[in-house]
């Protein structure tokens, strides 16, 4: 059972809760500085340190064992950066057996913990990393200052290292055009908001992400005060929005008519079938729709383009993934 | 637009800059600009907000010129290495480079000052420190940077003026 088979705390608004702490070691020189033999050590110091952490059991995944499809799908399922992705060597990834802990050694940080849940709920996730982190810093020597606090490759990072971010599905906040405001607003308050997919300007599937900007001179628990109480404000006016958008007939058609082609489309790309759920999502919480939602979140997350393709034996074209996921989406709504 | 400083001739140097996650701006005459001295690093100092990452090392007032001579003996990493990569080479450079650092560490975060978690091992190292050790030149420049920057945001360009040649002043020192 994969973490996104669940769902948590205000699950109709609230795809995921990540939360990532940045820990580099003093003796070491950050990675980008680092060859690939000198990671391989860092890594495999880090991986000692936490052979005989019990509380989850990790699986040692070595990065360049992977096939490139292997490999952009852990990012495409946000475990790991696409610049990890992209340069295998040297690099190791930690991986929980339900996805919900990773651990990216020697990315742009030597030690990056990450924690992913569904839902909202950044303490359990926070405290779930800090647990990690804790059994870490016994063992090893963090570089660490008292000004700056953990000591980061990139100085966006410095103090808390933490970076918790909550991916949020608006549609109807979208639909009012009010998202240009609120990621204003949210701005000013050491806050981003951006959209999650799509390219450019363009956001698909009304997905956003929420994260802290500021690290340094706020602590983690205020930091995370911060964010859960502006995502818990988006969220009351996302459920607004969606009141007021349910009774629009001809978004109801909408509805409705991204249920009929999903039920029954012969193909389907990457993109329509994103663009697609995002409706049939929103008819689900409302009720409109009877389909459960966890559902609709592992078609998203598994039916991505290099994800389909490391799940097959054979690597597929563009034209046979638009097949099987257009199959597997009937199978799985019929 | 009028400058803001002498409030007789017209604005030509505008300064925008963003602190605290705001954008400040300010404009100045010509004359004022050059007599105060700030044409000379105010160059590279404009930053708009989708730029901040990208750029945020460029607006360094101490970039160019001496950096190239001292390397972190740790990485061997310069400041320039840091500013064209956007990448601090290690855990030493922020001692090495601190005062050159911090106006980019306070333009991302608003604040240079550490506010959480810290590791057990590095608290008994604070609880063991019993006296105040005396600043290092490197601090003093910082917190000069620091009162310089603050009466940039004030407006107070004659002080901001006085600060920075004190800072130029122990630069040369060094
Ligand atoms: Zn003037
Ligand atoms: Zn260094």
């Amino acid at each position: 059972m994969k973490w996104y088979m669940g769902l948590g705390n205000q699950g109709d608004i609230v795809l995921s809760t990540r939360v990532r702490l940045a820990r580099n070691l003093e003796d070491y020189p950050f990675p980008s500085r680092l060859d690939a033999e000198e990671k391989a050590e860092v890594s495999a110091l880090i991986k000692d340190s936490l052979s005989d952490y019990t509380e989850i059991a990790l699986k040692d995944i070595e990065m360049s064992s992977l096939t490139p499809a292997g490999a952009v799908s852990l990012a495409e399922k946000h475990l790991i950066s696409p610049e990890f992705a992209s340069d295998t060597k040297g690099r190791s990834l930690l991986l929980s057996e339900s996805e919900d802990v990773s651990i990216m050694l020697c990315e742009e940080d030597h030690v990056r913990i990450q924690v992913i849940y569904p839902g909202l709920s950044l303490e359990e996730a926070f405290n779930a990393a800090e647990k990690i982190d804790s059994h870490l810093e016994k063992k090893l020597s963090y570089a660490f200052n008292e000004k700056l606090g953990y000591l980061t490759q990139c100085p966006t990072n410095l103090g808390t290292g933490m970076r918790a971010s909550v991916m949020l599905h608006l549609p109807a906040l979208s639909k009012k055009g009010a998202m240009r405001g609120l990621s204003t607003t949210v701005s000013k308050l050491g806050l981003t908001l951006r959209g999650s997919y799509g390219e450019g300007s363009e956001v698909s599937g009304d997905i956003y992400q929420l994260s802290n900007q500021v690290t340094l001179g706020i602590s983690e628990s205020a930091a995370i005060q911060n964010l859960s109480s502006i995502a818990m404000q988006i969220i009351a006016q996302e459920k607004q929005a969606r009141a007021l958008l349910v009774k629009d007939e001809d978004f109801m058609d909408k509805i409705y008519r991204a249920y009929g082609i999903l039920k029954s489309a012969y193909k389907l790309t990457s993109r329509e079938l994103t663009n697609l759920l995002s409706y049939v999502r929103l008819g689900a919480s409302e009720g409109i729709l009877n389909v459960p939602l966890e559902k609709l979140c592992t078609l998203f997350i598994e039916l991505q383009p290099a994800t389909m393709n490391a799940q097959s034996e054979a690597p597929l074209s563009q034209s046979q993934r638009d097949l099987l996921r257009a199959e597997r989406v009937r199978e799985a709504l019929n | 637009m009028l400058c803001q400083n002498c409030k007789k001739n017209e604005a030509t140097t505008h300064i925008k800059r963003v602190v605290n996650g705001e954008a400040t701006e300010n404009h100045l005459c010509h004359s004022c600009a050059e007599n105060l001295g700030f044409d000379d690093f105010f160059d590279d100092f404009s930053l708009n907000l989708p730029g901040i990452f990208s750029s945020f090392f460029g607006d360094s007032m101490f970039a160019l010129g001496e950096s190239k001579l001292s390397r972190c003996e740790k990485c061997g990493c310069c400041f320039d290495d840091i500013i064209k990569s956007g990448k601090v080479g290690c855990a030493d450079c922020y001692t090495k480079f601190y005062s050159k650092l911090l106006p980019s560490i306070q333009r991302i975060h608003g604040k240079a000052n550490h506010g959480g978690k810290v590791p057990v091992k590095h608290e008994t190292v604070t609880a063991q420190k019993e006296e105040p050790k005396e600043k290092t030149t490197e601090e003093k420049i910082a917190e000069l940077q620091l009162q310089m920057q603050k009466a940039i945001e004030e407006q107070n360009f004659e002080r901001a003026a006085v600060l920075r040649d004190e800072i130029k002043s122990m630069k040369g020192e060094n």
